[in-house]
């Protein structure tokens, strides 16, 4: 008997890695399937055979008539999603800071943010909605879509602060104290440096949850729709592949978000091991 | 360390500002809308009754939309576990380079970053009646006509809630095992300990919390869900968020409010209780 981590592979290694295989097979597959579906021809229907390749559904994507207001969506959006990263990351990495202290409210503070977190979409949707209401204000994507994605967002970049500056011991900006650095030198030149990783994976997370985001857009974003929820009105009214060519481009620049900020992280990682 | 009092309440400040707009403001207003009056026409009308939660507790509807709930959640927490467990298991203790465990672990979640309604219309293509599914069955003559209820069911939904959710399974757990230190297991085995004995004694006990995070994500992502419903049933099945969907419908905003303060007790309960059973906070922090 031995440890599955030492001596020769044990056969549960050979199941396991079948079970990974087929996980990983159900993650991307149906997803790869409905990349390849979006370039059927135009005679093409929603599932196989392909009826020839073309780019005919991408185009019928951004125009108008057919499908929805497509590219007014994407509009809102990716500004939408750079907002909400922007300050995502400002405030939860400035946040995480004070957490690492205590203070009256960190708790309760705490809490609210976790509460946020599992309270579900729909509900804290309704409390925005009415909200707005009882200010006067109408709903719009800027404003009350901004801060309900911020109320998704903000737990995530919490949650990832406190795993990061958990490893930053406050004995690297004594040291730095000690040394003559100022506050801003020792942030500067000490703590920025240690956490950048963790602010790009904040990042990451702000974009991409906020991107992504329905049930909190649902009632937040007023009368004019983010992608989210265009595709959801598509998915009632459009029964072609111009469907699937909307999940191919969306994915893409969700691929495109993960592919840099991953790869910048790596990047860092990289440079650092060389140095040392 | 130079520490400030006042520095600390400035940077936590935009944080409670956000919190307070947009989360405690408004789960406060649902409270008190739940007790509002509606009226065709004009909506929301201030009151204090308990017609809307009354209305909801005789309705039997509301029991079925409930029960058919916590059905899906506890099916979909069982896959969700098991299936999350052994994937963190064989990442953690299977996988021996370290940079290939990490690349295998970023795998399963990238799907994570992409759009949750984009990869529940992708089953489409392979679950419907001319799906690849059903097509690779007429063709291999195992059946006979397609089989219906492959899409647009429970069974689509539940494969739905899998694949979009067991993320936050794995990630909590896989947390919780790259902690563990492999000289436990080498001492469990020295002991004497069975390959079954270690994970069921020395494992599973120390992934706890994972386990345990991974649930409150679940049953909160699940309890909350109506869109998956929605898109996956076909219209078919329903859950206790669909209830409020169809009060929104209506602009019956009072009973769509008390509607939501039932739902958000009973998750808020058995998030109270999961956190019970591990101190979750302290497991976050450290």
């Amino acid at each position: 008997m031995s440890l599955p981590s030492q001596g020769r592979r044990p056969w549960t290694f050979y199941v396991l890695s079948v079970m990974f295989t087929l996980f990983v097979l159900f993650l991307y597959g149906p997803m790869f399937i409905m990349f390849i579906l979006s370039f059927q021809g135009p005679t093409g229907g929603l599932v196989f055979p392909m009826r020839g390749f073309s780019f005919t559904w991408f185009e019928a994507l951004f125009g108008q008539a057919r499908t929805g207001d497509v590219g007014g969506a994407f509009s809102r959006s990716l500004p939408l999603a750079l907002i909400v990263m922007v300050l995502t990351v400002l405030i939860s990495v400035t946040a995480g800071f004070a957490f690492r202290r205590r203070f009256v409210g960190s708790g309760f503070l705490f809490y609210t943010a976790v509460a946020s977190l599992i309270v579900p979409g729909l509900v804290l949707s309704i409390g925005i909605l009415v909200t707005a209401r009882f200010l006067g204000i109408p709903a719009r994507w800027w404003f009350t879509g901004l801060g309900a994605h911020l109320s998704w967002t903000l737990p995530f970049g919490l949650l990832i602060m406190f795993a990061i500056l958990g490893r930053l011991s406050p004995s690297y900006e004594e040291a730095a104290y000690d040394m003559g650095a100022t506050r801003w030198q020792t942030v500067r030149h000490v703590v920025i440096p240690i956490v950048f990783p963790g602010m790009i994976a904040v990042a990451l997370f702000g974009f991409t949850l906020s991107y992504d985001e329905f049930p909190r857009s649902w009632l937040t974003v007023g009368s004019l729709n983010t992608l989210p929820i265009e595709i959801w009105t598509m998915t009632t009214n459009v029964t072609s592949p111009a469907l699937y060519a909307l999940g191919t481009v969306t994915s893409a620049i969700s691929f495109v978000a993960i592919g840099l900020a991953i790869g910048s992280i790596a990047y860092i990682q990289h440079r650092r091991s060389k140095r040392t | 360390m130079k520490s400030n009092r006042l520095l600390t309440y400035l940077q936590v400040t935009p944080l409670f500002l956000v919190l307070l707009l947009f989360v405690i403001v408004p789960l406060a207003l649902v409270l008190i809308v739940s007790f509002f009056r509606y009226q065709m026409l004009v909506g929301l009308v201030p009151d204090f009754t308990f017609k809307n939660y009354i209305d909801l507790l005789s309705n039997p509807t509301s029991y079925k939309l409930y029960f058919s709930t916590i059905k899906f959640t506890l099916i979909v927490l069982a896959i969700t576990g098991v299936l999350g467990f052994w994937v963190a298991y064989f990442l953690v203790f299977h996988v021996r380079n370290l940079l290939v465990a990490i690349g295998l672990f970023l795998v399963c979640t990238v799907p994570f970053w992409t759009s949750n309604i984009i990869r529940m219309i992708s089953w489409r293509p392979v679950l419907g009646t001319e799906g690849l599914i059903n097509t690779a069955l007429l063709e291999s003559g195992l059946v006979g006509e397609p089989i219906s209820w492959l899409l647009f069911s429970d069974f689509a939904v539940i494969v739905a809630y899998v694949h979009l959710f067991t993320l936050f399974m794995i990630v909590p757990i896989f947390n919780a095992m790259a902690r563990i230190d492999k000289a436990l297991l080498e001492a469990a085995v020295d002991a004497g300990a069975t390959r079954w004995g270690v994970v069921w004694n020395v494992v599973l006990p120390l992934s706890k919390t994972g386990i345990a995070l991974g649930a409150v994500f679940v049953v909160t992502l699940v309890m909350g869900d109506f869109f998956v419903v929605a898109v996956m049933s076909g219209g078919l099945s329903g859950s206790a968020t669909s209830g409020i969907f169809n009060d929104l419908q209506f602009l019956n905003y009072p009973r769509a409010a008390a509607n939501a303060v039932v739902l958000l007790i009973i998750v808020l309960l058995i998030a109270t209780a999961i956190f019970r059973l591990v101190d979750v906070r302290k497991e976050l922090v450290r």
